[in-house]
């Protein structure tokens, strides 16, 4: 039995281990730690606020995301936790782990490339982007745009499947 | 400040709306698809933009209360924007050369002295790239496609190209704050917007409309009939049922 005059603070190690295990809901093998939301864990006293940074303006997945994070932490004993949200410096699939692009490979979607956002908007995309399913690179682009924000659409012509590319940003 | 940042916002807002029209009735599940997202990514960004405006403002109203609770002579956003959605040629031309715009405009925002301002850009400029290059390709696509595909994509470059002066404009509200690093002014993002522009135009192989009297007014609240209609659809729900959630 802990009571408040002996409950120490949650540990940043502990508070992490929670938060790799909030998945996003539209990519559930990734973590929100994987992915690079979560910018920072901030604890002052019992006060736990977590700092993330949303993927896309629109995502409509990040409110679910902050609701997840406050729930998964009050189910791991750390209740009334905060979520700020900040904006600098600007989210990039740059962010990802090699070990969560390979999570991505075998769920199916294609890892992003790097984003490059220095360089000029070319017209069109200089590189194919490889199959998930076969490893084939005789893709076609279908669109820069999928089921969801982050991802784009191709097509494998060499096993004909289409698949999805989570894109460079 | 809270006058800028309508401006910024509300011409995402208003395209973002036109946009999700398409929503159910886009030409191929694709470009269905595409055509959402990016109204999604131009409503995300109002959102976040009118968040900094109320914010700024502090007197009580929230980012829901700007967007759904003001009228057409409140909404700052440039006419071209508020043109209805015409075909699909109308959309693409009018995605194409406000999507060049905001790319060199959230460029220079990202190095504002207002640090959420600046943060919002440095996102919004990565998501306003996929348009500009989502949209020119289509552009090419059209311009160098069928003769009726080529035709309509020409008529609505003639139709809006009077439409653009207007995001060029600039007055001293602006310059005071882009004196003050704050805000970009307009009129120096015209000759880097008019390079690429006449890039794609000529890759698409359509002929560049001759200068012509150019529109005005949204700045300042004088809009076309099409916006209150817009707005009146947009707003309907909460305007009949204050404070509902959707």
């Amino acid at each position: 039995m802990v009571t408040g005059d002996e409950r120490r603070p949650p540990s940043r190690a502990a508070i992490y281990a929670v938060l790799d295990r909030v998945k996003d809901p539209e990519v559930p093998v990734l973590s929100v730690v994987e992915l690079g939301i979560v910018r920072d864990v901030e604890i002052a006293g019992d006060a736990v606020t977590v700092v993330v940074t949303p993927t896309y303006s629109g995502c409509p997945a990040m409110q679910v995301i902050e609701d997840d994070i406050v729930a998964a932490l009050d189910g791991a004993g750390i209740p009334g936790a905060r979520v700020r949200t900040v904006f600098t410096p600007a989210w990039t699939t740059d962010w990802i782990p090699e070990t969560a692009r390979e999570k991505l490979r075998a769920y199916g979607i294609a890892p992003p490339g790097h984003s490059g956002v220095h360089a000029p908007v070319q017209l069109r995309r200089a590189e194919k982007v490889r199959c998930p399913f076969c490893g084939s690179t005789d893709t076609s682009l279908r669109s820069e745009f999928s089921s969801t924000a982050c991802k784009a659409m191709h097509f494998c012509n060499a096993c004909t499947q289409p698949f999805e590319e989570f894109k460079a940003i | 400040m809270l006058e800028y940042l309508l401006r910024l916002a509300d011409d995402r807002l208003v395209l973002g709306h036109r946009l999700s029209e398409w929503c159910g009735h886009g030409p191929i599940l694709e470009e269905d698809i595409a055509l959402a997202n990016i109204a999604l990514d131009l409503v995300g960004q109002a959102n976040l933009l009118l968040g900094r405006a109320a914010a700024v403002e502090n007197a009580g109203r929230d980012a829901d209360a700007l967007a759904f609770l003001r009228d057409s002579r409140e909404y700052r956003n440039a006419l071209i924007v508020e043109l209805p959605k015409g075909d699909f040629g109308f959309t693409i031309v009018r995605q194409f050369l406000f999507s060049t715009y905001a790319l060199h405009q959230w460029d220079a925002l990202a190095s504002s002295k207002d640090a959420d301002l600046a943060g919002i850009a440095a996102k919004a400029v990565k998501e306003s790239r996929y348009h500009v290059r989502h949209s020119a390709e289509w552009l090419v696509r059209l311009g160098d496609g069928t003769d009726e595909s080529h035709g309509r994509a020409q008529d609505a470059l003639d139709e809006l190209w009077r439409f653009t002066g207007e995001l060029f404009l600039t007055d001293a509200l602006e310059q005071e704050l882009a004196a003050q690093g704050l805000a970009v002014d307009s009129s120096t993002l015209g000759a880097p917007w008019r390079r690429d522009v006449e890039d794609v135009i000529a890759r698409a192989t359509l002929r560049l409309p001759a200068e012509v009297y150019m529109q005005r007014g949204g700045r300042d609240g004088v809009h076309t009939e099409h916006l209150g209609i817009m707005l009146a659809e947009m707003q309907v729900l909460p305007r009949t049922d204050r404070g509902a959630q959707w």
